[in-house]
């Protein structure tokens, strides 16, 4: 019997694109729901009663929520293809631990930058610049966080890269400047199919993150 | 040298659920207690990034983050399963342990210490998200169904320290007419033979809570 695999979605979220790009590296066919955030489905409120946000991951109907634990379910099930958390615990310890700071630490700090404005901005600047120089350290001279081989840590942060050129731009600074290798490894990722074809367009997210700022009344 | 010590403070409920894994496993280690009101070059050194305890090291090599370190414990030594083996319940297992830390804890926390406005929305707050964990404890002995497992282990901030800070502050939140499910666990989890050993006294819990809420006092305090 075939799998039922459904993801809901909304196109933008880089939570939501962790879900995709862990699908797409396994092969994984899906039906993809695109959620209307300010009108949520039925279907979402069903299957995440607790938080009501997405991504949802619904395989063969049992739900699946919050992007870092969708991603490590699906390493878990479709465990021969692509491993995506390392093999040894240490290792697989410390790439849970840079995911989690990735979002406890940079979300909120990316937020702060489109979010607010005057000092509070500044602050939200500095505090990504900090976040992102020690996870071009954490990178060191490995192509991937996940050493050879692109896994779960890549997964957790290729996604925000999607958000640069919306930080960067509304931010009025250059993330290339602080972190070459961070963008370096940002484009190497970006050569793989799974992830090119996973990530919103920055561009288009850009233009989100301008509505949304408009919509919110931050100048 | 110890192969395996733990940096934790005695009365964090997230050092402590850390000892309960290893307890769990036969893991023999070396307890540091940190004075978090003076941090010590050892915590600053293995946690740079958080400054925080718990922190395991295992022949020199630290983890951080309590629900990390568990799973690092669970994946490294034989004994016990803490968490399930079918790939969805683990999911759901992680799900409920970070629910109950980065949703539950705060509002909680506050109900009982934040005066006025504040503390009655948290309260509301936290009434309503509780609501969520006795659904899920329903029908159940333990989280982990007939033995504790990773949920349990990790909602002990919930199974025992509320129920201290709560009495201490007179505040009404997590009681049976209300969370009739969630109290029975409570009832049940402090009373397994095993959590029971690893819990820190009650008296000494309700004078360190008593002097976080002390007007004047300067120690460490949780940052909520």
């Amino acid at each position: 019997m075939a799998d039922e695999v459904i993801l809901l979605d909304a196109h933008y979220s880089m939570f939501g694109m962790r879900v995709r790009l862990a699908l797409a590296e396994k092969g994984i066919e899906y039906e993809y729901r695109e959620e209307n955030l300010a009108n949520k489905s039925p279907l979402l409120l069903e299957m995440n009663p607790v938080h009501k946000k997405i991504p949802v991951l619904i395989h063969n109907k049992k739900p699946i929520c919050e992007s870092l634990i969708i991603v490590q379910y699906i390493d878990e099930v479709w465990k021969d293809k692509s491993p995506l958390l390392p093999s040894d615990p240490y290792q697989r310890a410390q790439a849970r631990f840079w995911a989690d700071f990735i979002d406890k630490k940079m979300y909120e700090s990316g937020g702060k930058i489109w979010k607010t404005k005057g000092e509070e901005k500044e602050a939200g600047k500095k505090e990504f610049i900090e976040n992102i120089k020690l996870l071009e350290g954490v990178l060191g001279e490995k192509p991937y966080f996940g050493g050879e081989e692109f896994g779960y840590l890549d997964v957790a942060l290729i996604t925000f890269y999607s958000w640069f050129y919306a930080y960067e731009t509304v931010g009025e600074f250059s993330i290339e400047q602080h972190c070459p290798k961070l963008i370096e490894w940002g484009k190497r990722c970006m050569e793989r199919e799974s992830v090119s074809k996973s990530l919103a367009d920055p561009h288009k997210v850009y233009d989100f993150v301008l509505m949304l700022r408009k919509k919110y009344g931050v100048e | 040298m110890a192969e395996v010590k733990l940096i934790g403070a005695w009365f964090s409920p997230f050092s402590r659920r850390v000892e309960m894994a290893l307890k769990l496993k036969g893991v023999e280690y070396e307890y540091i207690e940190e004075d978090l009101s003076n941090k010590s070059p050892l915590l600053l050194k293995y946690n740079p990034i958080h400054k925080k305890v718990p922190v395991l090291l295992h022949n020199g090599k630290p983890i951080a983050e309590s629900s990390i370190i568990i799973e690092y414990i669970d994946e490294t030594w034989e004994g016990p399963s803490i968490l399930p083996k079918d790939p969805y319940e683990r999911a759901m297992a992680r799900f409920w342990v970070k629910f109950i830390d980065e949703k539950c804890t705060v509002p909680m926390w506050k109900a009982c210490s934040s005066p006025g406005e504040e503390g009655e929305k948290a309260k509301e707050e936290a009434a309503q998200l509780l609501k969520f964990v006795e659904e899920e404890i329903k029908d159940k002995k333990f989280f982990g169904g007939d033995n504790i497992g990773l949920v349990d282990i990790s909602a002990n901030f919930i199974g025992y320290w509320f129920g201290i800070i709560q009495e201490l502050m007179g505040v009404e939140l997590l009681t049976k007419e209300k969370y009739p499910n969630l109290c029975e666990w409570i009832d049940g989890y402090i009373n397994h033979s095993f959590v029971k050993d690893n819990l820190p006294p009650k008296d000494k819990m309700t004078e360190v809570f008593k002097a976080f809420t002390q007007p004047g006092y300067s120690g460490y305090k949780p940052k909520v």
